[in-house]
């Protein structure tokens, strides 16, 4: 009972269609409480079409799924997505676009104030809270939409490669980021990639997903100390592991 | 080395205004040489020096049109802002709400594109026996024509909003009417500016045509008459008025847009 108790997510028979073109077929998965979840998966494997079933961006075609045991819905739940491209509003500021999730859930003025400092504070935005995007970099855009999501200390997290653009060395800055955000807001993360690695860093748990129609080919726990060392042998060893999971040739 | 650099763009730009004045100078000077020599005569056109001459002449008689220049002027603007605001006024939000409600969409769009493609000259002889020959009638023209870009950037500018930022919205569970106020219309923006540009441009080219609706002032009627009387002076006169005016109007609109869209800047 206590099992159940900490589930945060549960999908059931998740089953979607475009047409005729099956792309997730029967997809079953709980998720914790504050669980890290990494999906990895070929190239074109419906891994987007799958977060957005998720948030309710897609109808389902059948199967439920469940957060805190209610199915799925943005004006019940507080759900955050960041997108694959870029998702920030050009005319807000640093901080509006911070504060917009929030703002748009009426959430009280001190709340939102509270908020927003919190991540300005832990992103190291607060010199440039009143520039608007077009002033900053690419990398910086893009913290600026994961500060905005983790600032709804959402139920539930979702990333779609919110790195794919990003050099090595950003990348590695940013994990470490998401992971200090995630402890300090204590929220649910399902975090998409098709990078191993990223996956194998972050993760508290792994979905390895098959090729078109989608099942979950394995739910691997990785439950390496934090933080994470790259170049150790159980790094590479499960990061090895994964990559030869994915390989469907 | 950073005043090197400050050099150089100083330099940079002394070149660029000598260009400006060399381009100025060139045109005005070709096109006074043209009439004193006699390529064009005098009678069909005249030197830009006498149209400056004309100019001030105009400033302070009322002769040969009946009014001053700024009594033309005046009335002019009045004609051209008013019907130019009501187009804005009334065809941006038209424009907004058919691009976002699919049942707008539905109910104005047909009708819209049988008008859109009228020309607004061709509105004048139904306006005349509808609305008569008065200051509505000239304003109901120029409202014709600055209605049409306002009505079209508005409306594709709803249309073409990031689909991305509207899950953005979705998913922090915005109503329809949020999506529309917080991501559609501000991201329109540039857009609306755009028609709103064009809008300025069309209601200052259709008001000469508006005033040949019988008039007694105004930079349309000024520039009939120096046709009837064969003055080229003060039909220039009218039409650089009308230039000038145009340009500074679309002046106080970007400090206007500047304002309304700052993020753009």
């Amino acid at each position: 009972m206590s099992e159940n108790e900490n589930l945060k997510v549960k999908v059931r028979h998740l089953t979607k269609c475009f047409g005729d073109l099956k792309v997730l077929d029967d997809v079953s998965f709980d998720i914790k409480k504050g669980d890290f979840v990494c999906i990895v998966g070929p190239t074109g494997c419906g891994k987007t079409t799958f977060l957005k079933c998720l948030v309710g961006l897609f109808p389902l075609t059948s199967g439920e799924i469940l957060v805190d045991g209610e199915p799925a819905d943005p004006k019940k739940h507080n759900l955050s997505f960041v997108f694959q491209n870029p998702s920030h509003l050009p005319w807000l500021t640093v901080e509006k676009n911070i504060r917009y999730g929030l703002e748009l859930k009426k959430a009280p003025e001190a709340l939102i104030k509270e908020r927003t400092e919190e991540i300005l504070g832990l992103l190291g935005l607060e010199k440039v809270r009143n520039s608007y995007p077009h002033q900053l970099s690419a990398s910086t855009v893009q913290r600026i939409v994961i500060g905005r999501s983790f600032a709804m200390h959402p139920d539930l997290l979702l990333m779609d490669e919110p790195y794919g653009q990003m050099d090595i060395k950003m990348r590695y800055y940013l994990e470490d980021e998401v992971i200090k955000l995630w402890k300090a807001t204590g929220s649910t993360v399902i975090f998409i990639t098709h990078n191993v690695e990223e996956a194998v860093y972050l993760a508290d748990k792994c979905l390895i997903l098959s090729q078109k129609p989608t099942t979950i080919k394995e739910e691997l726990v990785i439950d390496l100390p934090r933080p994470r060392d790259i170049a150790s042998p159980e790094f590479v060893k499960l990061r090895e592991y994964v990559t030869s999971q994915i390989k469907w040739w | 080395m950073g005043e090197l650099m400050d050099n150089k763009k100083k330099d940079q730009k002394r070149q660029l205004l000598i260009l400006t004045i060399l381009g100025l100078v060139l045109f005005f000077g070709i096109w006074e040489i043209v009439v004193r020599v006699g390529i064009i005569s005098e009678r069909n056109l005249c030197t830009p020096t006498k149209v400056v001459q004309t100019l001030i002449y105009k400033l302070y008689n009322t002769k040969p049109d009946g009014s001053t220049l700024f009594v033309h002027f005046l009335s002019s603007i009045k004609l051209s802002l008013f019907g130019f605001i009501l187009a804005v006024v009334v065809g941006v939000p038209l424009g907004l709400v058919m691009g976002y409600y699919k049942a707008m969409d539905s109910f104005f769009t047909p009708l819209f594109e049988v008008i859109r493609p009228i020309p607004p000259i061709a509105w004048i002889p139904i306006v005349i026996l509808t609305l008569g020959i008065g200051f509505q009638a000239k304003v109901f023209i120029i409202f014709i024509s600055a209605f049409v870009p306002c009505v079209v950037n508005s409306y594709l500018g709803i249309k073409l909003t990031d689909q991305t930022l509207i899950d953005v919205a979705q998913t922090y569970g915005a109503t329809r009417w949020q999506i529309f106020t917080t991501i559609c219309i501000p991201s329109s923006m540039n857009m609306v500016f755009t028609g709103v540009r064009v809008s300025l441009a069309a209601s200052w080219s259709t008001l000469v045509a508006a005033e040949m609706l019988a008039s007694t002032e105004g930079l349309g009627y000024m520039i009939q008459i120096g046709r009837n009387l064969i003055r080229p002076d003060i039909i220039l006169v009218g039409m650089i008025t009308i230039g000038i005016v145009g340009a500074l109007m679309g002046w106080v609109l970007s400090l206007f847009e500047k304002k309304v869209a700052p993020w753009r800047y």
